[in-house]
């Protein structure tokens, strides 16, 4: 059997989603189940003075409405409130009291029969505030920033490194120098799902919930310490998600609500949120940067600063990792990092494809463009002559970097060569052409999770881990690894996710599932392959009596011993065995932590993009684009290939278009909708090539793979941004790079 | 959603008829305007007449030689029919340029023209607008107002202060056709030139168009002359489909011996209807189209413009498009 890893299967889960037989969670239904319509604060600081629920509560099929006063009483503490990805403070508590921390703030949860009379009862319901002045403007509150409170969640984000070297001098020093302040505004996720929560109310009052989210477990631990419910009580299952992008790695809001209405009222809810509350709870933030080089005449950097200042919420600090790139991908003796936030009156923003990397990459990646122009030198010359094996931030040497393959890779699919280094040089009519590139990068990590494999009575292989699929292909690549591990024809192996009650995986997200739930699965089917070992030795007249583990292998469902293929074993037999019944094996894996800590892991890219731009009219259409991946070990090309295209597409959508704009007189983001908050849409996009360089890593975790839901962004805003500079000589600093910045 | 009843109405009369008797009812027709706004709260008629079996869809040609077109004729019907690209391609471009597919084929003629303003302000009841209620003070005028007018704007009172646009694509190309709007009310049939249709906002920017309470329009009226030699419409947005324009220019020249004999230029997305200036159109006749400097066209269309912070940017970008889609219909540039 030739194995199923790094060949291009279709998705395991495909046909249900196409065919809407996947559920999600707002898709479930119960018996006598009431529908929740959350009400949002239309202040950004204050006080509610009073809430009008009369008129709601008269109406025909109005159940309850929740509002601060009437909630029951729960959990006193912070700690009870914190998830699995809460950043240092105290976290948002719905209904907590009167108080309105930012503008969309649920405020009033009204719980009707149906949604249509839940929806008409909430416009019945009039609140009265008391205003309070509110800071939401990031740079006019420059002056207020701050390094960030250090927690938990510090762990896997590191602080920038110490200084290096003496920046000043050697800046001052350099002959060549660039310095840029970059800006971006706040977007938010809009995955197409909604967020919702279906809780079923069982009839001893246990909860199951059907959770938006990417972590089922994370989920039940929120539900359980703030509603004092035994870990047992509380089942979150999550088996599809319609997209997430980071966005589920925290409880949103509604979950709290549709939990604390099915225990009041006894009956089961469902709260969804509208598309105008998907602006109401975390986001990218809001980021300005200034990015400094310094560079001798044969372009060897020597001096390196960036300066990064994010917003973040007046409760909770949220911090991500914006500076410490440079150190991890030029070698410059002399570097200096900060990074500082601005607590605003605003909800905390959260953890969004690539945190961090695609906020702090192409802010570097820009200068490091401007610096080639400046130095006459091709902007890969440049990279290359800066090239490092090593990351500088915490001297180490790299597990696999395979960088320069991308650049000479994706250089020759582009046609790179023969560029003409000189801005506004491409021309055909009205339309500027422009060509650029950067390079991407971003951490390879592994956690501890764990699987369970069983043999079932029908020899079949059940795999399953509490992980989730975002879309990502998760399902997919697990069955290939389970399939590959105990020799399974693919069809007989079954993987399942998104459930609590499975063994547990961490929340699905930062590129470390494939890496992480992978070595688990990879290590359950392991176990579970060591005990049907043991179990067919013991049968009567097996061919493995005088055999050792190591003898044997796995192969089309059968046990072999490595010398005689006759010698076999088949699995269904051992069921047999067994009296029928299944066989199983939980295994927990744990990242190699002292092999991996002798080096520094990480994915790394080239992108390369063509615009084009009308001279008159400033708009950009993206023709054409090239990114190579160094990412390890390919599972999957096809869905390889679909990660790093739609970080591409995400990529240009930031560039050239994405921004939650907020009108500081209220506070408040305005364009809350599709229609406004533009991402790319297809007619956007043009011509997109994938290109996975061979990258062998026997470091990273034990299958080699690095993890490839974030790099396919890094590089992109970059490169168009230095694309559009090629061809129209302007260096925008500020995204999205709309028309009216380049009139 | 509010509770509401619901008519089904098969003749033009009866329509009529019940808006005429019920107060505060409203006329569906594809539903992808008002169905949205009344999801958000922004209009909650407490009747919904939908006019969708009423015989409205035919395109057909007209006595004085031009089109009429239904005003339940789908707008990728109409943009697709053949009379229209071939008389009139300015039209069938313009309604290609908006929305998408999807709701090109539910949007109708007669909902096209009474599409609202997308000002963010208008859809979002917890902010102030004067447009939804008047008199609670205009949140763009101050505030996010990258989409908003840059022409014919009400600022200075703050109770009737409105600088919304009006979104659409279609009634930009209907604007330089001078189309007429077939109507139907109470008091029987009318018909309004589109210059007169929709309106400034003046003191009352809660009224978009001059149309009665209660009239039905049953039809749009194409003249003969199409411009189907010379034409184009710029479309200039955020993004290459599924955006509004932040500026859109329609343009249609009658070109003879290299002269101009007739022209008609029409802008969107900088005013609270088409903008056009008739006189300023007069200047290029006679004039031939390649000694002529478009430019000094392009400044007296936008004079009196006025920014608002985010979108002043309109005012050079309009200048712009005007200048290239003059070239354009004059096929002195490709019409890409
Ligand atoms: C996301 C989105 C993007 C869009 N983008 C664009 C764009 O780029 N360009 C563009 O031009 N448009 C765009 N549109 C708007 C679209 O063209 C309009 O929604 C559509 O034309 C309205 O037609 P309808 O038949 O659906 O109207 P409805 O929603 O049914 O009605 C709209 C209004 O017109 C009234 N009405 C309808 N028919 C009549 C009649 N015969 N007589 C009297 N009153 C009537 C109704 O009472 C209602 O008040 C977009 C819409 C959406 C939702
Ligand atoms: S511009 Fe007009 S529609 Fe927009 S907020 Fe002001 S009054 Fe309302």
């Amino acid at each position: 059997m030739t194995p199923y890893i790094g060949k291009s299967i279709s998705r395991v889960d495909g046909v249900a989603k196409v065919t809407g037989k996947a559920k999600y969670a707002a898709e479930y239904f119960a018996p006598d189940m009431l529908y929740g319509w959350v009400i949002s604060s239309a202040i950004a600081k204050g006080k509610i003075t009073r809430i009008h629920t009369e008129a709601a509560l008269q109406l025909p099929g109005v159940v309850q409405v929740f509002t601060h006063e009437n909630r029951p009483s729960l959990a006193w503490f912070d700690v009870n409130y914190k998830d699995q990805d809460a950043p240092p403070g105290s976290p948002f508590r719905p209904l907590r009291d009167a108080t309105i921390l930012y503008s969309g703030q649920p405020i009033t949860l009204v719980v009707a029969e149906t949604l249509e009379v839940a929806r008409f009862a909430a416009t019945l319901v009039q609140v009265d505030y008391e205003e309070d002045d509110h800071e939401t403007a990031l740079e006019h509150n420059l002056h207020r920033a701050r390094e960030p409170k250090s927690g938990v969640a510090s762990l896997l984000k590191s602080p920038p490194p110490k200084p290096r070297g003496d920046f000043e001098k050697a800046f001052e020093a350099a002959p060549f120098q660039t310095t840029g302040q970059h800006i971006h505004s706040v977007e938010h996720h809009n995955p197409m799902e909604m967020f919702a929560s279906t809780v079923v109310y069982e009839k001893d009052g246990k909860l199951t919930i059907y959770d938006k989210t990417q972590g089922a477990p994370n989920s039940q631990m929120y539900v359980s310490q703030v509603f004092n419910m035994p870990f047992s009580d509380v089942r979150v299952i999550s088996p599809y998600v319609g997209g997430a992008f980071g966005s589920g790695l925290r409880p949103q809001y509604q979950l709290f609500l549709a939990v604390l209405a099915a225990r009041e009222l006894k009956r089961s809810v469902r709260v969804s949120l509208t598309r105008q509350q998907m602006f109401t709870f975390g986001h990218r933030p809001a980021t300005v940067q200034n990015v400094s080089l310094g560079a001798t005449a044969d372009g060897t950097i020597d001096a390196i600063r960036h300066d990064a200042i994010g917003e973040t919420s007046r409760f909770e600090d949220y911090f991500e990792i914006v500076v410490n790139w440079a150190g991890m991908l030029y070698p410059a003796p002399h570097v200096k990092f900060t990074y500082n936030l601005v607590p605003l009156d605003t909800f905390t923003p959260l953890d969004m494809r690539a945190p961090g990397g695609v906020t702090g990459v192409p802010a570097l990646e820009m200068e490091v463009d401007e610096l080639a122009h400046k130095l006459g030198m091709d902007p890969i010359e440049l990279r290359l002559k800066n090239y490092t094996e090593r990351d500088m931030n915490e001297d180490l040497p790299y597990s696999s970097k395979e960088l320069r393959e991308c650049f000479r890779q994706g250089a020759e699919r582009f046609g790179w060569a023969s560029r003409n280094p000189e801005p506004r040089s491409m021309r055909n009519g009205h339309t500027l052409v422009g060509w650029g590139m950067a390079t991407g990068i971003w951490d390879a990590t592994q956690g501890p999770a764990r699987a369970e494999a069983v043999l079932t009575v029908n020899g079949k292989l059940r795999v399953t881990s509490a992980t989730a699929d975002i879309g990502t292909g998760t399902y997919t690549i697990m069955t290939q690894i389970a399939a590959d591990t105990l020799g399974m024809p693919i069809e007989d192996v079954i993987f399942r996710l998104g459930d609590s009650n499975m063994p547990l995986a961490p929340i699905e997200g930062g590129s470390w599932t494939a890496a992480t739930v992978g070595s688990a699965v990879k290590v359950a089917c392991e176990a579970l392959g060591k005990k049907l070992f043991k179990m067919a030795q013991k049968m009567k007249d097996s061919p493995f009596a005088d055999a050792k583990w190591e003898d044997v292998w796995f192969s089309d469902a059968h046990i072999l011993l490595k010398t005689n293929p006759y010698a076999a074993v088949s699995l269904l037999e051992i069921v047999g065995q067994n009296g029928g019944r299944a066989v199983s094996e939980t295994a927990t894996s744990l990242p190699n932590m002292l092999e991996q800590r002798k080096y520094a892991r990480a994915v790394h890219s080239a992108a390369f993009v063509e615009v084009e731009v009308d001279e008159d009219f400033g708009t950009v259409r993206v023709t054409r684009a090239v990114t190579a991946v160094a990412g390890g070990r390919i599972l999957n090309p096809k869905t390889a290939r679909s990660q790093i295209i739609g970080g591409m597409v995400w990529g240009i959508s930031k560039a050239l278009e994405e921004e939650s704009v907020m009108d500081h007189q209220f506070g408040r983001f305005m364009n809350h909708n599709l229609a406004e908050y533009h991402v790319a849409v297809n007619a956007d996009i043009q011509d997109l090539d994938v290109i996975f360089v061979d990258e062998t890593d026997t470091i990273v975790n034990p299958l080699g793979v690095k993890g490839l839901g974030e790099i396919g962004i890094v590089g992109m805003p970059a490169a168009v941004a230095n694309a559009v500079f090629h061809a129209t000589g302007k260096r925008i600093r500020s995204l999205p790079i709309t028309l009216d910045k380049l009139l | 959603m509010n509770s509401f009843s619901y008519a089904r109405p098969s003749d033009i009369g009866t329509a009529v008829d019940e808006l005429a008797t019920h107060e505060g009812a409203k006329f569906i027709a594809g539903g992808t305007n008002l169905l949205d706004l009344m999801k958000e709260n922004v209009e909650h008629p407490n009747r919904l007449v939908d006019i969708n079996r009423l015989a409205l869809s035919t395109i057909e040609d007209t006595e004085e030689g031009g089109l009429r077109l239904g005003a339940l004729a789908t707008n990728a019907d109409t943009a697709y029919h053949s009379a229209v690209q071939s008389r009139y391609p300015l039209l069938s471009q313009a309604i290609l340029a908006g929305a998408s597919a999807q709701l090109r084929n539910m949007a109708t003629n007669g909902g096209n023209l009474f599409q609202r303003t997308r000002c963010y302000y208008f859809y979002d009841t917890q902010t102030p607008c004067n447009k939804r209620e008047p008199g609670s003070g205009c949140g763009a005028l101050n505030g996010f107002n990258r989409i908003h007018a840059i022409l014919g704007t009400s600022d200075q009172n703050p109770e009737t202060a409105c600088i919304a646009t009006h979104p659409s694509d279609m009634c930009v190309a209907l604007a330089a056709l001078d189309a007429v709007v077939r109507v139907t009310g109470p008091m029987g049939e009318r018909t309004i030139r589109f210059a007169d249709f929709h309106r400034l906002p003046g003191h009352e920017p809660w009224l978009d168009t001059t149309i009665q309470p209660g009239e039905l329009v049953t039809a749009i009226d194409l003249p003969a002359k199409g411009f189907p030699e010379y034409f184009t419409y710029i479309k200039l947005r955020d993004r290459q489909s599924y955006a509004f324009a932040l500026v859109s220019v329609a343009v249609g020249l009658e070109i003879d011996n290299n002269r101009i004999t007739d022209a008609r230029i029409a802008l969107g997305g900088v005013a609270h209807k088409p903008w056009r200036k008739p006189e300023v159109e007069a200047r290029l006749v006679g004039q031939s189209i390649s000694e002529t400097d478009f430019a000094p066209i392009a400044e007296a269309l936008l004079e009196g413009a006025k920014g608002y912070g985010h979108n002043t940017f309109k005012i050079e970008l309009a200048k712009r498009a005007i200048v290239r889609a003059l070239q354009r219909a004059a096929k002195l540039e490709p019409q890409v």
